[in-house]
């Protein structure tokens, strides 16, 4: 009786030291939104652009942002964001203050996720039968028309499964910010648990990654039932 | 009857050196109904993709009403090529006639009105009311009042057939050409585009029309042409064609026939 009541007083102190240490992460949280937010925000249409290039028609073009995507998808994103952060150092011998460590990070991860994002676009565009464009152009369209009319919409509806697949691998993604330091909850977390020697703030985090995207997931869905009024 | 609308003149056409379409000439009259018949792989498709320029011929004319849409040229190296007239006079051309898909080719993200008004609205910047007013009489006519605020995905093959085609008449083509519109559809269904086709022919619409059909093929057209291995073989009205002496074509048509 006694030891389950130990127990029991056990989970509810560890309980409320959790709740204290999210108190704590909760500031953080809110660079990791950021992060997240800024990085949607410029991937995304960057992502389009870039599959553009990937579909052009002049050889060159094709080849660069092949290679581009190639090497964004092949190398570690950790690695891109302390080439983008250390870099203007080593090119240009430009010293970048400690106010660049945020920007460096939305640079990174923008590029990078636009990379994905592009290819998701590419496969979403090239799944659209060749008949849709034909009846677009018998019917007098113009290619802006066709494209944003007939085509665009429907890629959306396609692309709305793999898309919210990254959007979930970048919520866990932004931890990666800690390789420059960026205060977000991560590296907030880690710092807690070295001078505390303790985990749970670590553990804290992850509640915080987990509600994150459940909430991210539970948008998405609504998206795609949005979408759905058609097949 | 009236006047010239279409002038094909020795049109050719090959895919990576293969010769597909090897000289095709083919005149149409205003409120002419031409059925096009012949073995698979014949070119009939390529025809009616060349005439609604889909596809870019390699070799001859094309003319609507009178108006050159692509002619020979002749390259300074000597080469001949087929050059497409200015972007504002094919704009023109291209309102003359419509095209109806083997497999329809609906829009799937947009209602059946939407549909049928859109090009309408967006390309001929005619109203969006006079657009509907001219919706809902198609629909009437094609008995699909009650679909207007459907989705493809929610109807019948040939439902979406009779879509096409009202999405097609929207625009007030004086041409329209069928590239084998009830081949994608179960014999029940094909019933009812078939139908729809004939009471078009009924209005004087001018139609060109790709077909397996053979029984309609007689019924609706006033000239059928046979096609076979890039060439019109033969060409007449259906009494002429069913009656025809030529081996081939007997043969074809026994062998759809059967
Ligand atoms: N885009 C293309 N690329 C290469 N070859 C093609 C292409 N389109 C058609 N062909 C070839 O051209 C020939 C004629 O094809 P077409 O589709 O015009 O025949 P068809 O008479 O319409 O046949 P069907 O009755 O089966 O529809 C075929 O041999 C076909 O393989
Ligand atoms: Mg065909």
């Amino acid at each position: 009786m006694d030891t389950i009541w130990n127990i029991l007083l056990d989970i509810y102190s560890m309980v409320l030291d959790l709740g204290a240490v999210m108190a704590q992460l909760a500031e953080s949280f809110l660079v990791t939104v950021q992060i997240f937010v800024l990085t949607l925000v410029f991937s995304m249409p960057l992502g389009l652009i870039v599959a553009f290039g990937r579909m052009s028609k002049n050889r060159i073009i094709r080849a660069i942002v092949k290679a581009y995507i190639s090497v964004m998808r092949g190398t570690p994103l950790m690695l891109q964001i302390l080439v983008v952060y250390f870099g203007p150092f080593y090119v240009f011998r430009i010293r970048m203050g400690n106010g660049f460590r945020f920007p460096a990070v939305i640079i990174a991860f923008a590029i990078n996720y636009a990379a994905y994002f592009a290819e998701i676009y590419r496969a979403g565009i090239e799944s659209i039968p060749a008949g849709q464009y034909e009846a677009a152009q018998i019917l007098g369209y113009n290619k802006v028309q066709t494209f944003f009319k007939i085509i665009l919409p429907q890629v959306f509806k396609r692309v709305l499964p793999p898309v919210t697949n990254e959007t979930i691998t970048l919520v866990k993604d932004t931890s990666l910010a800690f390789t420059i330091s960026v205060a977000e909850m991560f590296t907030k977390a880690k710092q807690i648990a070295a001078a505390e020697a303790n985990i749970l703030p670590l553990m804290a985090a992850g509640v915080f990654y987990y509600i994150f995207n459940l909430v991210v997931a539970w948008v998405m869905e609504r998206l795609e039932k949005k979408f759905s009024y058609y097949r | 009857m009236g006047s010239r609308l279409l002038e094909i003149n020795h049109m050719k056409k090959g895919f990576d050196g293969k010769g597909v379409l090897e000289d095709i000439s083919l005149t149409v009259e205003e409120g002419e109904v031409v059925s096009i018949i012949g073995p698979s792989g014949s070119g009939k498709s390529t025809l009616l993709r060349c005439a609604t320029m889909l596809e870019q011929m390699d070799g001859g004319e094309l003319i609507y009403q009178g108006q050159r849409a692509v002619w020979e040229k002749t390259d300074k190296k000597g080469d001949v090529k087929c050059v497409l007239a200015p972007k504002d006079q094919m704009k023109q051309i291209k309102r003359t006639f419509g095209l109806v898909f083997q497999n329809f080719n609906l829009f799937p993200h947009y209602t059946v009105m939407k549909n049928i008004i859109d090009a309408p609205v967006s390309v001929d910047k005619i109203s969006r009311k006079e657009a509907e007013e001219r919706a809902w009489k198609l629909l009437r006519q094609l008995g699909l009042e009650d679909k207007a605020e459907a989705y493809p995905f929610q109807l019948s093959g040939g439902q979406q057939q009779r879509v096409s085609i009202a999405r097609a008449l929207a625009l007030q083509p004086k041409i329209l050409f069928f590239d084998e519109p009830t081949s994608a559809l179960d014999p029940e269904l094909t019933v009812e585009v078939l139908k729809v086709i004939k009471e078009l022919a009924k209005e004087k619409m001018t139609m060109i029309i790709v077909t397996h059909e053979m029984q309609f093929a007689r019924e609706v057209s006033d000239r059928i042409i046979f096609m076979e291995q890039g060439l019109i073989q033969e060409q007449g009205t259906p009494e002429e064609i069913f009656t025809s002496s030529n081996t081939r074509v007997r043969e074809f048509i026994g062998k759809m026939n059967a």
